[in-house]
């Protein structure tokens, strides 16, 4: 029996909807009003009007050149995400097309690495890095979000190359391409909406990683996660400050998940309806 | 127009040429007005230094404690100075992680510092960091709720006083607390404030056999006054305040007394942030007749790891940032007011300094007053007026800090809280080796 769905109902939906969106918006939406303040402003209290003073985005350009950390943040994503695409394609095209009786197994295991906390290999990592030369180094941090980010990679491209039918591969092999023909133009073709919602997603979680990238970074690779720590402050309120320095770290990515929207949601959701 | 091209060309290959001979060395530091201002003022130091070229990395300062720990202890190299506090530098330079600060230069004068500051940072009498800035605590009070309240605070005042005059101050009615006082956890937040408090009460962590001491009266007298203090007196939500959230209550006028860190005086009398600016007075921190009063002891220093390649660069900019020099120059360029405090004792002889800065005075007696070898009452086997500089107490103070948040938030009784205090100091005593 179909259900009916009332005006009334659809309206309390929505409202419900909005409501949500909100409480989860409101704290970035109150840090981008508290960076239109002075100090003195900041501390006194809530107020959702701001005196649009523009004085803390000019001294934290002051204190530390914004874009450099920028740079460095759009390096860091970009690269570790192009990294992770060319080395989750071809995993999982064969996990999804030429699975083994381990196949889940090895997924499985790949997945729990996320599990672990970060921090209980800083010491072992931090050698390594010590020891090859890579501390404050933007290959070397590339490599590293590249390694953390790489199960879901590998997982969400695995997910969706399983709902291409098999006899799509099979008729072009049939016609004669090659493993590396059959992934570069008939798969990758086929997966974009999935390749680049994965894409955008991991850039974003690199965009925001700041475990790895404050711990093994002093000045030259540091991105904006560093930037938003160096204003952080145990002794003084600065919040009007940190308040500037938060919305010009998240401003960038920000936009670009608004731009995106359409092909993240797309890309989320491919598959979930059959 | 070819020829501007070509001097320009020349010019920025010079440049460029000049910036590979230079060496560059990498500063560790945290965000806070005395070190951004040093930052600003680095031009000084590479005027007199071309050769040396400096980068900055500021962290948030736990962030940073992880960074230069990790760094310093598998000799990553990351930084050639290293900004740390005192409870650091007496571990690390015992580890040989530290090099001792003995080419500071002719002019230097180490004995200008403050022998309580210097005591701190020294092992074996070598200096193992050169102190930026020092602090203490103190009583910081609403001149004008005092007297209306009818009292006058006393230049030293006793704990029975602050109660006394908290009672009086407070008016919830219009949102006055008597007194704010730290509560949120952790070893360097309301354990600062308590045990430094104790101290005064007679309590200490360990006996001279590394003994856990929560088990004595001092430590239920100490914890039960705080505890009534601030259930009577204090702003709500008290266990989730430390030094930011206490200094925004202050600066709106919503505290009669707050007993903090020395370095918040410029913040609270600074018109430009502080609705209260021109009320505000300042007491020692209160004692109990047992001849140690409640405040502790910190310095944010300057020290250079023994990993470090860049041996003499990196003393050449400690000798310039902790000198007499720098003072002058902060005070020619922001004025006498902003010098950092609390380092070198000839700073408070400067009749100009104590025209600017009217807590002068009062900070350092307070430092005077803290004496890290000796730090309370009973005979101590650890150095640390505010904390026990031993590895484990970062750890262990963090979770005694946790037990104590909890009784003034109300989820335990302060027995409970000292019984799991002392079960805690006792399980990490013997796991360190320090009790047999």
């Amino acid at each position: 029996m179909a259900r009916s769905v009332t005006t009334q109902h659809k309206t309390i939906a929505t409202v419900a909807a909005w409501v949500v969106a909100l409480l989860i918006f409101f704290p970035i939406l109150y840090t981008i009003i508290t960076s239109f303040k002075s100090e003195q402003e900041a501390i006194q209290g809530f107020s959702i009007i701001p005196s649009g003073t523009f004085e803390s985005y000019a001294e934290v350009q002051a204190q530390s050149g914004y874009f450099k950390f920028f740079f460095n943040s759009v390096l860091l994503s970009v690269g570790s995400t192009i990294l992770a695409l060319l080395v989750a394609i071809p995993a999982a095209w064969s996990m999804a097309f030429s699975p083994t009786k381990r196949t889940k197994d090895i997924l499985m295991w790949m997945l729990s690495t996320k599990m672990m906390p970060a921090v209980a290999v800083l010491f072992p990592i931090y050698l390594i890095f010590r020891d090859t030369g890579l501390l404050d180094s933007r290959i070397g941090l590339m490599i590293m979000l590249m390694l953390i980010n790489l199960p879901i990679v590998v997982w969400m491209l695995y997910t969706y190359f399983r709902e291409i039918p098999g006899e799509i591969l099979e008729a072009a092999r049939m016609d004669g391409a090659s493993l590396w023909n059959e992934i570069v133009y008939v798969l990758t073709p086929m997966a974009v909406p999935g390749i680049a919602s994965t894409m955008l997603l991991n850039i974003i979680l690199a965009w925001n990683e700041a475990f790895w990238t404050i711990r093994l970074t002093t000045t030259e690779a540091a991105p904006l996660t560093a930037f938003i720590s160096s204003f952080s402050s145990p002794q003084g309120l600065f919040w009007a400050k940190l308040s500037a320095a938060s919305t010009l770290a998240i401003a960038p990515i920000l936009i670009m998940g608004w731009f995106s929207q359409k092909q993240l949601v797309r890309g989320l959701t491919f598959g979930a309806v059959k | 127009m070819k020829l501007r091209t070509l001097t320009l060309g020349l010019l920025s290959a010079s440049t460029l040429a000049f910036a590979a001979h230079a060496e560059s060395i990498t500063i560790a530091t945290v965000n806070n007005g005395d070190m951004v201002r040093m930052q600003k003022l680095t031009e000084d130091f590479t005027k007199a230094n071309p050769d040396i070229q400096l980068n900055w990395v500021t962290l948030e300062e736990n962030v940073l404690r992880e960074r230069v720990t990790t760094d310093i202890a598998t000799k990553g190299g990351q930084y050639d100075v290293m900004t740390i506090g005192t409870y650091e530098v007496p571990i690390w330079a015992k580890q040989s992680w530290l090099l001792p600060l003995d080419k500071l230069g002719d002019d230097y004068d180490a004995k200008d510092i403050i022998p309580a500051i210097a005591g701190g940072l020294s092992v074996d009498g070598k200096l193992y960091a050169a102190p930026f800035y020092g602090e203490s605590s103190f009583v910081m009070y609403r001149k004008d709720l005092m007297e209306k309240a009818g009292l006058k605070m006393p230049d030293a005042p006793t704990w029975d006083f602050i109660k006394q005059a908290a009672d009086k101050m407070t008016d919830r009615a219009n949102g006055v607390n008597g007194v704010c006082l730290r509560g949120k956890a952790g070893w360097g937040e309301n354990m600062a404030f308590l045990t430094a408090m104790s101290n005064s009460f007679g309590a200490r962590w360990f006996d001279e056999n590394w003994k856990p001491q929560f088990d004595q009266p001092e430590w239920k007298n100490t914890l039960q006054f705080y505890v009534d203090l601030m259930k009577a007196d204090g702003p709500e939500g008290a266990s989730s305040n430390g030094f930011n959230e206490n200094l925004a209550l202050f600066q709106q006028g919503k505290c009669g007394m707050w007993i903090d860190a020395t370095v918040a005086a410029s913040f609270v009398s600074d018109p430009k942030n502080s609705t209260v600016a021109d009320k505000v007075g300042y007491a020692l921190a209160p004692d109990n007749g047992l001849g140690k009063r409640g405040n502790w002891l910190w310095a944010w220093s300057l020290a250079i790891p023994a990993g470090t390649q860049k041996a003499d660069a990196a003393e050449k900019f400690v000798s310039w940032a902790t000198s007499k020099h720098y003072a002058e120059l902060v005070a020619s360029k922001e004025g006498w007011a902003n010098v950092p405090p609390g380092t070198r004792s000839s700073l408070y002889a400067n009749a100009e300094y104590q025209k600017a800065a009217p807590f002068a005075k009062m900070t350092l007696d307070s430092i005077n007053a803290a004496d890290p070898t000796h730090p309370t009452v009973k005979p101590v086997p650890y150095v640390g007026v505010q904390f026990v500089a031993i590895p484990e107490f970062q750890g262990l103070g963090t979770t005694v800090g946790q037990l104590f948040s909890a009784a003034l938030a109300g989820q335990s009784s302060v027995d409970d809280a000292l019984k799991q205090a002392q079960d805690a100091a006792t399980a990490a005593m013997t796991e360190g080796g320090y009790i047999k």
